[in-house]
């Protein structure tokens, strides 16, 4: 078993890395404010790296290593959607190109998706985007699906890749508010020296960094095997560790960590929805806990 | 032999032959013990990843971890030289002579001289570069001053280690060097621990003499040498994910054994959630040393993890036993050793300073 990325995998992060560098966090505010043109054109980028065809021709720890990056930058749409729809549709039709959201009951951007999907326990159908529901992240818009006739696929195989790639995504987030908060206690500057040489800072800092690097080898322990509790596992402590990393973030950052105009928002935001989208921790513990 | 193998074999042999031993903090206890490394030096299980010339077996780390699964899975007894193998030997591989290498591994890896370490001061704890205790140079080596405390396993040891002031500067005045715990110049004072064992010891040195053949790397250097060490007590080798999945599998029983509670579920699958984490985490590290990268900072990490999850695991096995916790049992004396866990080895604090300036780069 593999627990580390491979040289492969951190060269594609890196590229990922550098497209979404400088215009995932623009693309997520236009997203947000109902303009989806610039996270569109970043969209087809990512596709044309090849994100979205790893499921089928890649390996989850490709997965799991471009979902991290995901996450990192915040990117908006529905990403894990359309990474796990060759699971549910059985189209080995190079995806990426065809934007899917499912609704699991609720589905992520159907608005501006090409196929619209239900799962409704193991049950796989095609529908259509009903009422909308705002999220408390404003760059995850939600709606309810008016179900269609039925597919085939493996809903289960889906629910359980897109867990692993929600559990990804929360720890590319949570590294990505320890990153800021970092920069912030080091430049921030109180009682005459920056606040990132206090004890209190600096252990709470080390504490997130902690939670990051003892949930990842879980994450890439759960790509490695698929199997369901260890992929459970994985989504609670990512999304543990992520939670963490934003309670710390919003205390050492002070109240400009508060506002929505920071950048901190995006990701405060994403890991409190990402928390409890693909299963919530309980449902999570749940299934760790039938598996001991 | 591949890794199935060497399971199966230690799993054997470990289940035909590990004793049950009292306590390691008595007179007679002690010597059981080292019978018992004896056994395991026969077998060439002592130190399975060293090199064979030393008693070892060439194994590979993946090996060695294996090895330390089997070892807690089938309650096998405390390690007494584990001083010795696993902070003094990587400190010799790594800075000690060849002769040193050849002098002192065989009798780490059969347990004849086993080792205390002796770090800590009454005034250098956390502040280990407060260290007063002196080496003075004369003819032919050093003469040791001064006073150690804390030191684990000095009670009935044969040799200690540790490191000694030979000048003015903070963490270049430092010397790491070997001495004799039984030399007449040299006074052990037992100290109860919380269990009410002499875990540890005061050690008092009136004018020891030490050849300069046990002096560890150079006069002068003993801070960067000790450190080297250090990452070792924190890191890979003192504790190995194994003790804490047997630990974890043996909550879970336990779990089960009162009637599986809802109201602990969660404290179990936290522990075992954690353990398999710590477990996963090992291996990706055996993975980048294969590739030939160097581990330092890193360690601490490792050793604030496990030692919070130790604590939280036995915690919860205490809830478990509910008013029986308090009645003295392999439960209740685990927990107990499981507190010390965030103090030893750099306590927790210390790790998060390392971890905020070293890994995170925030000021000083």
């Amino acid at each position: 078993m593999r627990l580390t990325p491979t040289e492969e995998q951190r060269h594609f992060a890196a590229s990922l890395h550098d497209l979404l560098g400088p215009s995932a966090l623009d693309a997520a505010r236009a997203w947000s404010a109902g303009d989806p043109v610039p996270g569109l054109a970043l969209w087809r980028k990512l596709a044309g790296l090849g994100v979205f065809e790893l499921t089928v021709d890649g390996t989850p720890a490709d997965l799991v290593v471009a979902f991290e990056e995901l996450g990192h930058h915040a990117m908006p749409g529905p990403l894990i959607e359309t990474a796990i729809a060759p699971l549910l549709t059985g189209s080995t039709a190079p995806p990426g190109q065809r934007i899917v959201s499912i609704g699991a009951p609720l589905a992520l951007d159907a608005d501006i998706a090409d196929l619209v999907l239900l799962l409704d326990g193991d049950e796989v159908r095609v529908g259509t985007p009903g009422a909308r529901h705002e999220s408390i992240d404003p760059a995850r818009h939600l709606f309810e699906v008016v179900p269609g006739r039925a597919l085939a696929g493996n809903a289960a195989a889906a629910r359980d890749l897109a867990a692993l790639l929600c559990a990804a995504q929360l720890l590319g987030a949570g590294r990505a508010l320890l990153e800021l908060t970092v920069e912030h206690a080091k430049s921030r500057v109180q009682f005459g020296q920056p606040i990132g040489s206090f004890q209190a800072v600096k252990h709470r800092l080390a504490e997130v960094l902690i939670g990051l690097e003892f949930a990842r080898p879980l994450l890439h322990a759960a790509a490695a095997t698929l199997a369901p509790p260890d992929i459970s596992a994985a989504k609670v402590r990512c999304g543990d560790a992520a939670r963490f990393a934003a309670r710390a973030a919003l205390q050492i950052l002070g109240a400009i960590g508060f506002t929505r105009e920071y950048k901190a928002s995006l990701w405060l935001a994403k890991t409190t929805a990402l928390a409890s989208a693909w299963g919530t921790r309980a449902d999570h513990m749940g299934r760790v806990l039938a598996a001991l | 032999m591949n890794d199935t193998a060497f399971r199966e074999q230690v799993r054997e042999w470990l289940r035909a032959n590990a004793p049950r031993l009292s306590s390691v903090d008595t007179a007679e206890g002690f010597e059981a013990h080292r019978e018992w490394e004896r056994a395991l030096a026969a077998q060439r299980l002592s130190a399975v990843a060293w090199p064979s010339r030393y008693g070892g077996r060439d194994a590979s780390l993946t090996q060695w971890l294996i090895f330390e699964e089997e070892y807690y899975a089938a309650s096998a007894p405390v390690r007494v030289n584990q001083n010795g193998l696993f902070l003094l030997a990587p400190t010799l591989f790594a800075h000690g002579t060849e002769e040193q290498r050849d002098r002192i591994l065989p009798h780490i890896a059969t347990a004849e001289q086993v080792w205390a370490q002796a770090w800590s001061e009454p005034s250098a704890g956390s502040d280990l570069a407060a260290i007063r205790s002196t080496a003075a140079a004369v003819d032919g080596g050093f003469v040791l001053n001064g006073q150690k405390t804390w030191s684990s396993r000095a009670a009935f040891a044969d040799r200690g280690f540790g490191l000694f002031r030979t000048g003015q500067d903070r963490h270049h005045g430092l010397t790491y060097v070997m001495f004799d715990l039984r030399a007449p110049e040299v006074t052990i004072r037992p100290i109860a621990q919380l269990n009410g064992e002499t875990g540890f010891a005061e050690i008092f040195l009136d004018d020891v003499f030490v050849p300069s053949e046990d002096v560890i790397g150079e006069v002068g250097q003993g801070w960067r040498v000790a450190m080297s060490t250090a990452g070792h007590e924190r890191g890979l080798s003192l504790r190995s994910p194994g003790r804490f999945l047997a630990s974890a599998r043996r909550l879970v029983e336990l779990w089960r054994s009162v009637g599986s509670p809802a109201s602990s579920a969660e404290d179990v699958a936290e522990a075992w959630i954690g353990a398999r984490a710590y477990h996963f985490h090992t291996l990706g590290m055996v993975d980048r040393l294969a590739s030939g990268e160097r581990l330092g900072v890193e360690s601490s990490l490792g050793k604030v993890f496990w030692s919070e999850l130790d604590v939280g695991l036995h915690e919860s096995a205490m809830r478990l036993l509910g008013e029986r916790a308090e009645l003295r049992g392999e439960w209740s004396s685990a927990y107990l050793f499981s507190l010390a866990g965030p103090v030893y080895a750099g306590t927790n604090e210390i790790q998060k300073n390392v971890i905020a300036e070293r890994l995170l780069g925030l000021p000083r």
